[in-house]
């Protein structure tokens, strides 16, 4: 038998790009098959940090940050000696109903933030369309030609968001609702608004262990396919995956021993569910994966490894 | 590769005379050819063409059951490298293991910690599958063997380097269909002759996808036919390249020598990296040794890239939940999600003044709702659309949870009869459709929209309603 006959090299390339200075994506080949192609870089990991306390964190992160989260910067620094290579910033700046003063505010806290730890940064607002474009345009230009991405591009608000991107340089994020074409058209989109192939990066939105993981796993492995084997171009952009925020979510991670007994000790399970949950995302295809707890920072580090070694 | 429905019906007789319960021998090869039908149900079809039609249609994995009775598991039969091509068939078979440095008490207490571990999710019960018994003394592993099929029922893998040993523990068992673990080159003789006197499955172990195929190819010459193959990798890379080689080599190019399911045993490559790194502490300093959770998180690679049996050494719950919950998802068949059915459901005793919630019938989805609005104790009537078994987002992506689908649904639900008022709570994710909901229905409701997660749900209800 020969080997070589197993191999089946891809035909298209994933688009590689930076994020402030942070090379990610560029392989061709199906994640960590580099026995068949090339795959020049390690998935990256970001922590998450906020730039106001988050009320529903549960006590294994409070543990972590709780000292730190009512000062963004300081919280930033403390993700970088944890082991984060990239920082996911969310600005809730005032959230869905904030106002001028609250977004210029809010891009402050994202430029202050950036300055002080000097690694590169996915910048996310409140998560409400409108909001976070405008608050997108804020950040785009108090932080402009720094490359930093920002989300969330979805259908409705990707003009705007778009537009503030290319006008300071930035990159954007490209979410949409589990669905491969949904995924495409987002990026044709974009792509129509002048933006290059390495000024996006995908969101196809990431399900929890147990809370639709499977569906976020086959749509990743499905763009994935469709960008390296069928070369499809407007589907060869970097993923992203917000593993912790989705992972510390679920009673699994958050309840203690006493609500779910004969489950074992909490800390255990809200670590591996958010490790488990970004592993297999990485193996169907994440190029980034956004955490939480600095364990499984550590964790995923030494399997990326030895994902790596022969 | 499997033969199409074409190429089947060339072989068959063509004479159209259905005895084997078709109409036509088309009809009957169509079947043959997506594995839903035996052959043997055409009594007419010749012997040699039998015996080739026979190979076409067996799985490219071949099938293994191991243990007896109602905790029996089947692996293999596998026929895709993604999911998404059709379905993974058999969850893999999550072996805890004891090994001989377990002693006699610890020993017991573990056969009944693993005998009672289940956990409910999702309308399913999910388990540990079997145990994996190492020694290289006969009389240890046989008791231990005895002692763990009279306890548990469970499936068992036998671990030893000395077949007389493995003869020794298996053959009282030989009717339980334990896994002989594990033949190399060298002792594949002594193995074999064990496994195929006591006619049970064997594990072949090499190093590296070539020659464990060489080691598969002479097991096979020599009478063998249920097979586990275990390349031994060192690193995940190593893995991944032969768990994958394997796959292909058996759903692409019908290999015979690799078509057969794999073991995986991921405890070994954790503790070689933490060796490879220099980090596993020998008495004093441990800051940089190895995070005890590794093991567990390269188990959950081998669920996700292709392992049919996969050797544990952890009985933690805690660790052991995320794995079910990982194969329960990889392997549901993405054609066919987990769903329950349509309809209107009391929670908490509703009465005719409690709010109505719409949801979907993907059973993650209905039980995520179920579970919060039960524990916020909330009486409400649950609305559950079929849409396939989708969640909220996916189905109103696919063009299923929309306004013109809803509406009817809604009016013949019967929900109208059970309470006095007409407030239809919609999820947060498909806000965008309340509008056109409300005049889909005529008016007659009042559509509201909830939060986006269920977990919300109650302290909504509680300050709205």
């Amino acid at each position: 038998m020969v080997l070589s006959s197993l191999s089946e090299p891809a035909k298209g390339r994933i688009a590689r790009v930076d994020i402030g200075g942070l090379p990610v994506g560029g392989q061709t080949a199906l994640a960590f098959h580099r026995f068949e192609g090339e795959v020049p870089f390690l998935p990256r990991m970001a922590l998450e940090v906020w730039d106001t306390a988050p009320e529903d964190w549960p006590q294994p992160l409070a543990d972590i940050y709780g000292a730190v989260w009512h000062d963004p910067v300081a919280w930033a620094e403390k993700a970088v000696t944890l082991g984060a290579e990239m920082l996911v910033l969310r600005l809730m700046g005032g959230g869905a109903k904030g106002d001028a003063k609250a977004t210029a505010e809010t891009a402050g806290v994202a430029a202050a933030v950036v300055e002080a730890t000097g690694i590169p940064a996915v910048i996310l607002g409140p998560g409400e369309p409108e909001r976070d474009a405008e608050v997108g345009k804020a950040v785009a230009a108090a932080l402009s030609g720094k490359h930093c991405f920002l989300g969330m591009a979805e259908e409705v608000n990707h003009r705007a968001l778009g537009a503030a991107a290319l006008g300071y340089g930035q990159g954007v994020i490209a979410s949409s609702p589990i669905d491969v074409n949904l995924a495409k058209q987002l990026n044709v989109l974009l792509s129509r608004l002048g933006l290059e192939e390495s000024a996006i990066i995908m969101d196809p939105t990431t399900g929890a262990l147990g809370y639709g993981l499977e569906y976020s796993y086959t749509v990743f492995e499905r763009i994935r396919l469709a960008a390296l084997t069928q070369n499809d171009q407007k589907m060869q952009v970097p993923i992203i995956a917000l593993v912790g925020g989705e992972s510390w979510k679920t009673k699994e991670s958050r309840a203690g021993e006493a609500e779910l007994p004969g489950a074992g000790d909490r800390l255990t399970r809200g670590v591996l569910w958010e490790a488990v949950t970004g592993l297999t995302l990485a193996l169907a295809g994440a190029d980034i994966l956004a955490l939480r707890h600095p364990r499984s920072v550590q964790l995923l580090r030494t399997a990326f490894d030895s994902l790596s070694r022969t | 590769m499997a033969l199409s429905g074409l190429q089947v019906y060339k072989l068959l007789p063509k004479t159209n005379c259905k005895d084997c319960g078709f109409p036509t021998c088309m009809a009957f090869a169509m079947q043959l050819a997506a594995g839903k039908v035996e052959l043997e149900k055409c009594p007419h079809v010749a012997e040699e063409i039998a015996a080739e039609l026979g190979e076409a249609a067996a799985p490219p994995v071949r099938r293994l059951t191991l243990g007896t009775g109602e905790r029996a598991v089947t692996v293999g039969e596998e026929t895709v490298m993604y999911r998404h091509e059709r379905r993974f068939e058999h969850a893999p078979l999550l072996a805890v293991r004891l090994g001989e440095e377990v002693t006699d008490q610890e020993f017991s207490r573990a056969l009944v910690a693993f005998r009672d571990m289940a956990f409910d999710r999702v309308g399913q019960t999910l388990r540990p599958g079997g145990l994996a018994l190492a020694s290289d003394h006969a009389e240890l592993l046989a008791a231990r063997a005895m002692q763990a099929h009279q306890v548990t029922g469970a499936p068992l893998l036998l671990l030893s380097s000395d077949p007389t040993v493995l003869r020794a523990a298996a053959a009282p068992l030989a009717a339980a269909r334990p896994l002989l673990c594990a033949a190399d080159a060298e002792s594949l003789p002594g193995m074999a002759a064990v496994a195929l006197d006591l006619n049970l499955p064997l594990v072949l172990r090499a190093g590296g996808v070539e020659a464990v195929a060489a080691l598969a190819t002479q097991a096979v010459a020599l009478g063998l036919k249920d097979l586990v193959l275990d390349t031994s990798p060192a690193t995940l890379q190593e893995a991944l390249r032969d768990h994958t080689f394997i796959r292909r080599a058996a759903v692409k190019q019908r290999s015979k020598s690799l078509g057969f399911p794999t073991l995986a045993q991921p405890w070994h490559l954790a503790r070689a990296r933490g060796a490879a790194a220099g980090t596993m502490s020998i008495g004093g300093g441990e800051s940089l040794a190895v995070d005890p959770l590794l093991g567990t998180l390269y188990a959950s690679f081998f669920i996700a890239k292709y392992a049919a049996v996969i050797i544990l050494e952890t009985l933690d719950p805690a660790q052991l939940l995320p794995l079910l919950v990982l194969s329960q998802n990889l392997y549901t068949d993405p054609q066919r999600p987990m769903q329950v059915d349509a309809g209107v459901y009391p929670l908490n005793d509703p009465g005719p003044d409690s709010p109505v919630l719409l949801t979907t019938n993907f059973s993650l989805t209905y039980f995520t709702v179920a579970g919060e609005v039960e524990n916020g104790r909330v009486p409400a009537w649950l609305l559950v659309m079929d849409v396939e078994g989708q969640s909220v987002l996916t189905a109103w992506a696919a063009g299923k949870f929309v306004p013109e689908a809803i509406a009817p649904f809604v009016r013949t639900s019967g929900v109208a009869e059970k309470v006095s008022h007409r407030r239809l709570l919609i999820p947060g994710y498909v806000a965008q459709i309340s509008g056109e909901l409300e005049e889909e229905l005529g008016g007659e409701w009042q559509v509201t929209v909830g939060p986006r997660e269920a977990a919300d749900i109650p302290r909504f209800l509680r300050s709205t309603m």
